[in-house]
């Protein structure tokens, strides 16, 4: 559904030349919910305007369903961009309009008529559940009720793509949750393709079906969610699940275990200490629940080298538990 | 002097007054509006960048303000004859009062734009606003309580302005303060156009203030 191929985008200021975005091609699917998680200056946002192209990117192309925006002339873009849905880290609300008269600003823009646009906006402020605020103004709102606002109006001209910029990110906890949960019910009901930047795992976590690590600039890793955390030395395993650096306990060998998907795999403690008759002591652990599925880390410790614990190791592997030494 | 006598003259340059600060708002606020979104539109990153251009505009704003109106009122008398036909009398006195006043209003009007929120503007770019929607719907829109709050002021200045144009004939109530009650001696007529001035005054603000309060929904 979007397509991003070479992408480069360099800022210029009193002759230093900082590189946004050095060369990122990134792929999402139709119907998924796609996140960049990045910290702040890694170019997430100048990623992100770039799909819309409220940036214009140095080199590559940017395709949304089957157009190359960057190929077209000025006019035809504006068209385009009124198929793609944006929301806002800071609402990016007009002070000046009421609820109603936010949602309707797009539709204005897009032409629809005076009554065809009441009617739509109605239905968006249902959809979004502020149905009963249409009259007031952006000012006399919660901040989840303007990002309720915020969606509507990105959704106004029945969008195939919706762009998050940080759109909880000004959100308190709970907020946030119930902001995911409308942008995750979007993307079930009306088959909405996300792609959405963030700072914050718990985005990745709750919602996202693939992500992408973007770090000064470049993607690190991406893929689906759920392959990246079970892939040993992942980016994004090692931020969603925390270990920390390895004690210093000698005469032992401290593993990192990738726990697979299904239950099964699970009893491998139990296993070990059956089998070899060894007494294995849990460091540190990690299970969330991701993207449907549950996936998580055990830090353990076995007693003797590695070269004593081949043995056990190799039953960890051939069990498919991925298996990294960490001390 | 009576009542009887001051009462007509009162009148007189309050009517002088209303009429070339009222015609000068007007021009005013259409000629600052223009420079003065011109001015940010035409900036670095603007939606139409234009630097020479702005740099061109900022120089012509910097100059109008910098030149002591009474000295403008003075140095602009062939651009008035060629305008409007003479250089004495009330219309005469709007021109310098219009010329002072654009560059003053078009800077507050280019504040006033500054203030609007830059994502606002970047999400009316996303959903496919053209650049006269952006200006007329966003910024102008959204400015609004500031302009109508600069142009209150703009007023204000422009009705200390008009003081100064009985020196081209174009009477007023700062004439008459000048010619009778300073010239003249008669505090009676001093302390009455100073009175209505400040009565003046606080009514414009008054209504200024309503105003920005009923635009406003930050």
């Amino acid at each position: 559904m979007i397509q991003i191929e070479g992408l480069r985008k360099a800022y210029h200021s009193r002759g230093r030349t900082v590189v946004a975005v050095d060369g990122v091609d990134l792929e999402v699917r139709e119907g998924e919910v796609y996140g960049v998680l990045g910290r702040s200056g890694a170019g997430k946002s100048t990623l992100l305007r770039c799909v819309n192209l409220l940036e214009r990117p140095d080199a590559g192309t940017v395709t949304v369903d089957g157009v190359d925006l960057t190929a077209l002339p000025e006019r035809r873009l504006r068209q385009h961009r009124q198929r793609i849905g944006m929301i806002h880290q800071h609402f990016a609300l007009l002070s000046s309009r009421t609820v109603a008269g936010n949602v309707a600003f797009p539709l204005e823009v897009m032409g629809v008529d005076r009554r065809e646009r009441a009617q739509r906006v109605a239905e968006l402020l249902d959809l979004v559940g502020l149905g009963d605020r249409a009259r007031a103004y952006p000012a006399q709102l919660s901040g989840g009720q303007k990002q309720r606002v915020g969606i509507a109006r990105a959704l106004a001209g029945r969008p195939t793509v919706l762009l998050s910029d940080e759109a909880t990110s000004a959100l308190d906890p709970e907020t946030t949750a119930s902001i995911l949960e409308l942008l995750r019910d979007l993307n079930r009901r009306l088959g909405l393709t996300i792609l959405l930047i963030t700072h914050e795992m718990e985005v990745v976590k709750r919602i996202c079906d693939s992500a992408a690590v973007l770090r000064e600039g470049r993607i690190v890793e991406s893929g689906r969610v759920r392959d990246l955390l079970t892939r040993p030395g992942s980016a994004l395993g090692q931020e969603i699940f925390r270990l920390g650096p390895p004690p210093d306990l000698p005469g032992t060998t401290i593993v990192d275990v990738t726990l697979p998907d299904d239950s099964a795999g699970r009893s491998f403690v139990a296993d070990l200490a059956r089998r070899y008759d060894v007494d294995v002591r849990i460091l540190a652990g990690s299970i969330e629940t991701v993207a449907d599925g549950q996936a998580g880390r055990l830090r353990i410790a076995l007693p003797g080298s590695a070269e004593v614990n081949e043995a056990p190791l190799r039953r960890l592997r051939e069990a498919g538990l991925a298996v990294e030494v960490a001390r | 002097m009576t009542w009887a006598d001051l009462g007509p003259l009162l009148w007189q340059g309050a009517k002088e007054t209303g009429y070339m600060v009222g015609v000068s708002t007007v021009l005013t606020a259409i000629g600052g509006l223009l420079l003065g979104v011109l001015l940010v539109l035409t900036a670095r990153g603007g939606l139409l960048a234009a630097r020479p251009v702005h740099a061109a505009l900022g120089l012509i704003v910097n100059i109008g303000r910098s030149l002591p109106f009474i000295i403008l009122l003075v140095a602009i008398i062939p651009f008035t004859r060629a305008l409007v036909g003479t250089t004495i009398g009330t219309a005469a006195a709007i021109v310098p009062l219009t010329v002072a006043a654009i560059p003053f209003f078009a800077r507050i009007v280019e504040t006033a734009i500054r203030e609007v929120d830059r994502d606002v503007v970047a999400a009316a770019r996303a959903m496919g606003a053209s650049r006269p929607e952006i200006v007329f719907k966003v910024l102008l829109r959204e400015a609004r309580p500031g302009l109508v709050a600069g142009l209150t002021i703009t007023v204000i200045a422009l009705i200390g302005y008009s003081a100064m144009a009985g020196v081209v004939g174009g009477g007023g109530l700062g004439d008459l303060a000048i010619r009778y009650g300073y010239q003249r001696f008669e505090n009676s007529v001093m302390v009455a156009t100073v009175v209505l001035l400040v009565v003046f005054v606080q009514l414009i603000q008054s209504l200024g203030d309503l105003i920005v309060r009923w635009l406003s929904h930050k």
